[in-house]
C-alpha cells in the first residue's frame, strides 16, 4: 500500500492551490507605493566602442525621473565570478572586469547601455527612444575556434580571449595518450553542444527599494538563492553590509539554473532606489529575457573512446571548447571544469581519462550553469562516442555498456571523485522492462509499413549532485561555502515553521520537506510549514540548483529536528518523570520505554514555552533550533533512458514515439513530485536534442531572441513518458540517503534521442553516423540525403 | 486616455486607459487582479489567457478599449463559490499538472475553453489545443492527463504519477 503521507508518499502539493486561484506572488506582483519603473537601453551591436551618449532630449521626456550610464557606476563594484579556475600551467584564469552599464565598450547584443527611471514604464521606454548614442563599431568574434585562436579581442585588457586551458587531470595525459595509440580500436566525434536559452516562463524581475531612516535596502528579486544574491550584490558590487540589504525571492515562476546568477538588473534597481530615493522596478520582456539572461551549454567537443581487443573501455580523452560569452557569469567558469571533466567516466570503468577544455570569451551574452551543467554536456560527448562505437564495432550498444559498468561501490574514478552507491546494471533491467524493448521489432516493422523509419536509442548518465562539500570545492577554487541551513521552529502548540535556505520555485518544497519532518516527530503534515525565499527570515543558506535542495538543505533540517527532538525528549523525561535516554518518539507522543507512561507531543512544546514545570537549570526554555549542514561528498543519482523515435524519410521530421526513464534517486520522498521533476527534465533534454537552438550570426547578432524564433517545446511535439525510480541505492553519507533528482531528465535524455535518429536512418540503410543538435527535419533531410 | 467599463469575474469595473494599454496590464496594474501573466511579449506563450465574451483570448494580444464592454473571465473567477477548486483547478493538483505555476492560469484558462467546446477531448486532440501555451516545467505530460481527467476519462492507464 503506498503511504498516505511522510516519506514516500505522493502527498498532493499544498502550493497548487495558490497558484491555481491567481493568487501567488510573483516579484511582478510587487507593487510598492511611489514606485518608479526603468526601462534599459541595450546594446543593439555584439562590439563597438562607445564614444558617447547624449541623454539631454531624453532627459527633458515627460515621466523621466533619472537616466544613468556606466559613468554612474565607476565607483561601483563589477558582477563577480564564483568560481577561479585554475589553467593546466597553474595559472588562475583570465577574469575580465563585468560593469553593471557598459562604459567604454560594448561587448555584446543586449547589454546595458543607459537605464531610464521614469514615472511610468511608457514614459521611460519613450524617452530611452531619445537617448543619442555615438558608436564606433569594431569586429566581433562569435565562433569559439577563431576567438581562441587570435580573433578581434573581447577584451582589451586581456592577453587573449581564452579564459583558461584547462587539463584534466594533467598528470595523467601521457598514460592517456598512451592508451589511445596502442588501442586495438579508436572511435573519434567531433559534436556541437548546443546553445541553449533556460526560458523559465516568469521572466526576471527585480524590485529595489530603499528606506533612508534606517540606511536599509531591499531587493525584491526573481532568484533560487537569495543569499547568494546578497552575498555577491552586498560584499561585491555595491558595498553594502548584510544588516543593511534584504534580498527576497517571492514565489519564483521556474529557474533551470538561469536565476542562481547574480545579475547587473538587480544591482541597478538596488543602487537606483537609494539615488532616486524611491522603489524601481524592472520587469524583464521575454525578448530582454534572450539577450540578458545566461545562456547554457554551448560546447564544441573533440572525444576519442579507445577499446582492447575485448572492448573493453581502456581511455577518454577529450578536447572541448566552452564558450562564456563576453563576460564570466557567476558560475560560469565552473560549469565547463568541475562540473563536467570530473563526470567523465559516465557510468564505466575507464581506467585512463583527460578532458581537455578551452574556455574562450566571445560577443555573446554571457553562458552558464543550465539545467544539469556541465554533466548533460560530459553524458552526451560519452554516451554517443559509445553507441559509435558499437556501430563500429558491430556489437550490441546496450551490451557494450553492460560490460563496462562500474560494478563496485564505492567506485573512485580517474577523474577525481568516487561514487558511493549504485547499480547500473539494475536500472538498465529497469529500462528493458518499462522501455518494452522486446516490442520494438514489430513496432519498427509497423512503422516500415507506414513508409517510415523507427529507432531505438538508449543511454546511460551518471551526475553529480548535491553541490558541495566545501573544503573540496574551496581547494577547486569556489570562492563561496556551499552547504546549508535550516531552522526548525516549534510553537508553543506543536506546529512547525521550518526556514530552509533552500528556495523553491516548482519543486515543491513547501509540501515534500514537511513530509520529512512529520515521518521524523509524527504529527500531521499540515502542522508543518516551510518558510523560504527571505534573507531576513531564514538563518542562511546557498540556495537551490544542481539538485542539491533535499541532498543538502534537507539534511540541515533533518540535523535541526533531530536536536528538536533530543531537547524535546529531555522536556518529556522531567514532565514524565524518568530518564532521557528511556523517552521514545512515535507517532507525535513520548513515552517511557516499556511502560504506558506516556506525553503527547504538543504538551511537550507548551512545557518548552509555558516553563512553569521545567527543569530551567538544566535547559533553556523555547523550542527552536538552527543546523548547518556541509555534505561530506557529492551525491551520484544515475540511470538509463531509451527514446524510441520515427522519422519521416520524405521531411526529415522526426516524431518521438516513446520515452522511457528509469532512474536511481537513491531514497525518494515524493514519488509524484519526482515522476514530476524527471518529465519536466525529459522535456527540456528532447528539446535541446529536435528543436531548441539559440544562433548568432557572424556579427554577433542573436538571431533568436523571441519564441517565434527559438523554438520551445509544445505539448504537441511531446508524448507521454515512461518513468520509474524504483531502483534506489540510497545516498550513504547524507541522513535522508537522498541523491536529487531536478536535472537528470534534462542530462539523460539527449543522446538516446540523437542516437535514436541515427539507428533510425541507418536501418533505412542510410550512412549517417552523427547529426549535431538540434536535430531539425531540415538538418535530418540534409544528412539523408547528402550522407 | 480612453475610460473603459467591463464586467470582470462578475463584478463591473470602469477605468481609464491609454489607447496602447493592453487588456493583460489593465487587469494586472489597474485591477491588480495578477493570476494573469506574462510570459513573452510576442503572443506565443499563453500565460495571459482569459476569457472575454465566453472565448479564449490572449490579454496581450488585446487592448483594454478593445474589451470596453465585454465580459472578462480570469483565474480568479475560477474556483466554486464556496472557494474550492473548481474540477479543472482540482485536477490540475491531483495530477501535479504544474510545478512553478506561472503557466498555470494560462492553461487553466485554456483547458476552460477546450472542454467548453469539447467535453471529451483525446489526447492528441489537448496536445494539439495547447500549441498556444507553453510550459517549462511539467513536460506537459500531467497537464494533458489533469485535463483528460477533469473531462471525466480515466487516466489510471496512462504511466504513473
Amino acid at each position: 500500500m503506498p503511504k498516505d503521507s511522510g516519506i514516500g508518499a505522493s502527498s498532493k502539493r499544498r502550493e497548487d492551490v495558490r497558484f491555481l486561484t491567481g493568487d501567488g506572488n510573483y516579484t511582478d506582483d510587487i507593487n510598492i507605493y511611489g514606485q518608479t519603473y526603468v526601462h534599459f537601453l541595450r546594446a543593439d551591436v555584439a562590439h563597438a566602442t562607445i564614444n558617447s551618449i547624449d541623454v539631454s532630449a531624453a532627459a527633458e521626456m515627460p515621466g523621466v525621473v533619472q537616466i544613468f550610464t556606466g559613468a554612474d557606476f565607476e565607483a561601483v563594484g563589477g558582477i563577480p565570478c564564483g568560481w577561479q579556475v585554475t589553467d593546466r600551467h597553474g595559472e588562475p584564469m583570465q577574469e575580465p572586469k563585468h560593469p553593471v552599464i557598459a562604459h567604454g565598450k560594448i561587448r555584446h547584443v543586449g547589454e546595458i547601455v543607459a537605464a531610464v527611471v521614469g514615472e511610468s514604464l511608457a514614459q521611460a521606454r519613450d524617452a530611452a527612444e531619445e537617448i543619442i548614442l555615438d558608436l564606433t563599431e569594431l569586429p566581433a568574434v562569435v565562433d569559439m575556434k577563431d576567438a581562441a585562436t587570435g580573433g578581434p579581442k573581447v577584451h582589451d585588457d586581456l592577453t587573449s580571449n581564452v579564459c583558461y586551458d584547462w587539463g584534466f587531470v594533467e598528470e595523467n595525459k601521457g598514460a592517456v595518450d598512451e592508451a589511445i595509440k596502442s588501442a586495438a580500436h579508436v572511435t573519434t566525434l567531433e559534436l556541437v553542444n548546443n546553445r541553449l536559452v533556460a526560458n523559465p516562463m516568469e521572466p526576471r524581475v527585480a524590485v529595489g527599494e530603499y528606506s533612508r531612516s534606517d540606511d536599509m535596502h531591499t531587493l525584491h528579486t526573481t532568484s533560487q538563492n537569495p543569499h547568494v544574491i546578497r552575498l555577491l550584490m552586498g560584499a561585491f558590487v555595491l558595498g553594502i553590509p548584510e544588516h543593511k540589504l534584504r534580498v527576497v525571492a517571492p514565489d519564483v515562476g521556474g529557474g533551470f539554473g538561469t536565476k542562481i546568477f547574480h545579475y547587473a538588473e538587480e544591482a541597478f534597481c538596488t543602487f537606483a532606489a537609494k539615488a532616486v530615493n524611491r522603489p524601481v522596478k524592472w520587469t524583464s520582456t521575454r525578448s530582454e529575457a534572450f539577450m540578458s539572461d545566461a545562456h547554457g551549454r554551448d560546447h564544441v567537443t573533440k572525444i576519442e573512446l579507445a577499446l582492447d581487443a575485448d572492448n573493453n573501455f581502456t581511455a577518454v580523452r577529450t578536447e572541448t571548447y566552452a564558450n562564456m560569452g563576453a563576460y564570466l557569469s557567476t558560475f560560469a567558469s565552473s560549469v565547463p571544469t568541475w562540473l563536467h571533466g570530473t563526470l567523465m567516466a559516465g557510468n564505466y570503468k575507464t581506467p585512463n581519462i583527460y578532458v581537455n577544455v578551452k574556455a574562450v570569451f566571445t560577443n555573446t551574452v554571457p553562458v552558464d550553469a543550465y539545467r544539469g551543467a556541465g554533466r548533460p554536456e560530459a553524458t552526451f560527448q560519452l554516451e554517443r562516442v559509445i553507441d559509435m562505437a558499437a556501430r563500429e564495432l558491430g556489437v550490441d550498444p546496450i551490451a557494450l555498456r553492460r560490460q563496462n559498468f562500474v560494478t563496485e561501490f564505492p567506485y573512485a574514478t580517474p577523474v577525481a571523485v568516487e561514487y558511493d552507491t549504485g547499480d547500473y546494471e539494475a536500472t538498465m533491467a529497469k529500462l528493458e522492462e518499462i522501455a518494452d524493448m522486446g516490442g520494438f521489432a514489430a513496432r519498427r516493422a509497423e512503422s516500415e509499413k507506414n513508409g517510415k523509419l523507427r529507432g531505438l536509442g538508449v543511454n546511460c548518465y551518471i551526475e553529480a549532485c548535491g553541490i558541495a562539500p566545501s573544503n573540496l570545492v574551496g581547494q577547486l577554487g569556489a570562492r563561496a561555502g556551499l552547504y546549508d541551513a535550516a531552522t526548525v521552529r516549534v510553537n508553543a502548540t506543536g506546529s512547525i515553521s521550518v526556514m530552509v535556505g533552500a528556495h523553491s520555485h516548482g519543486q515543491g518544497h513547501e509540501t515534500s520537506f514537511p513530509q520529512v519532518i512529520s515521518e521524523m516527530i509524527g504529527i500531521p503534515e499540515d502542522q508543518i510549514d516551510i518558510v523560504h525565499g527571505d534573507t531576513s527570515k531564514i538563518p542562511f543558506g546557498m540556495g537551490t540548483y544542481g539538485s542539491r535542495s533535499l541532498a543538502v538543505c534537507g539534511s540541515a533540517m533533518v540535523k535541526a529536528a533531530e536536536k528538536v527532538i533530543n531537547k524535546a525528549k529531555k522536556i518529556a523525561a522531567h514532565l514524565l518523570e524518568a530518564s532521557d535516554a528511556d523517552i521514545e518518539l512515535k507517532d507525535g507522543t513520548f513515552t517511557v520505554a516499556g511502560t504506558d507512561k506516556s506525553v503527547a507531543w504538543g504538551d511537550v512544546t507548551l512545557a518548552a514555552y509555558v516553563p512553569h514545570n521545567y527543569p530551567l537549570e538544566d535547559i533553556e526554555p523555547g523550542l527552536e533550533e538552527t543546523a548547518f549542514y556541509d555534505p561530506a561528498n557529492f551525491t551520484y543519482p544515475a540511470g538509463a533512458y531509451a527514446c524510441e523515435v520515427e522519422v519521416d524519410p520524405e521531411t526529415g521530421k522526426v516524431t518521438i514515439e516513446r520515452f522511457s526513464a528509469a532512474d536511481d534517486f537513491g531514497n525518494v520522498i515524493n514519488p509524484m513530485i519526482v515522476s514530476g521533476q524527471v518529465h519536466g527534465g525529459i522535456a527540456q533534454g528532447i528539446g535541446q536534442a529536435l528543436l531548441e537552438n539559440c544562433a548568432y550570426d557572424d556579427d554577433g547578432q542573436l538571431l533568436s531572441a523571441s519564441y517565434m524564433d527559438y523554438t520551445m517545446p509544445r505539448a504537441d511535439d511531446l508524448p507521454f513518458y515512461s518513468v520509474d525510480h524504483s531502483c534506489q541505492t540510497p545516498c550513504t553519507h547524507n541522513p535522508l540517503g537522498v541523491k536529487g533528482c531536478g536535472e537528470a531528465g534534462a542530462i539523460g535524455s539527449p543522446p538516446s534521442v540523437v542516437n535514436a535518429v541515427i539507428d533510425a536512418l541507418q536501418s533505412g540503410g542510410k550512412n549517417v553516423t552523427h547529426i549535431d543538435m538540434p536535430l531539425t527535419p531540415a538538418r535530418v533531410w540534409d544528412a539523408m540525403n547528402n550522407a | 486616455m480612453a475610460s473603459v467599463a467591463m464586467t470582470v469575474n462578475g463584478k463591473s469595473v470602469s477605468g481609464d486607459v491609454e489607447g496602447r494599454t493592453l487588456l493583460v496590464d489593465f487587469l494586472r496594474n489597474d485591477l491588480r487582479l495578477t493570476g494573469t501573466h506574462v510570459g513573452c511579449d510576442t503572443s506565443q506563450c499563453g500565460a495571459c489567457v482569459v476569457h472575454v465574451n465566453g472565448e479564449a483570448v490572449k490579454a496581450c494580444t488585446m487592448f483594454a478599449v478593445e474589451a470596453d464592454g465585454a465580459e472578462v473571465a480570469t483565474i480568479e473567477g475560477q474556483a466554486n463559490a464556496d472557494g474550492s477548486l473548481n474540477v479543472i483547478q482540482q485536477a490540475f493538483q491531483d495530477h501535479h499538472g504544474l510545478q512553478c505555476g506561472f503557466c498555470t492560469p494560462g492553461m487553466v484558462m485554456s483547458a476552460a475553453a477546450l472542454l467548453k467546446d469539447n467535453p471529451k477531448p483525446t489526447e492528441g486532440e489537448i496536445r494539439a489545443y495547447l500549441e498556444g501555451n507553453i510550459c517549462r516545467c511539467t513536460g506537459y505530460h500531467n497537464i494533458v492527463k489533469a485535463i483528460m481527467a477533469a473531462s471525466g476519462q480515466d487516466v489510471a492507464t496512462i504511466a504513473a504519477e
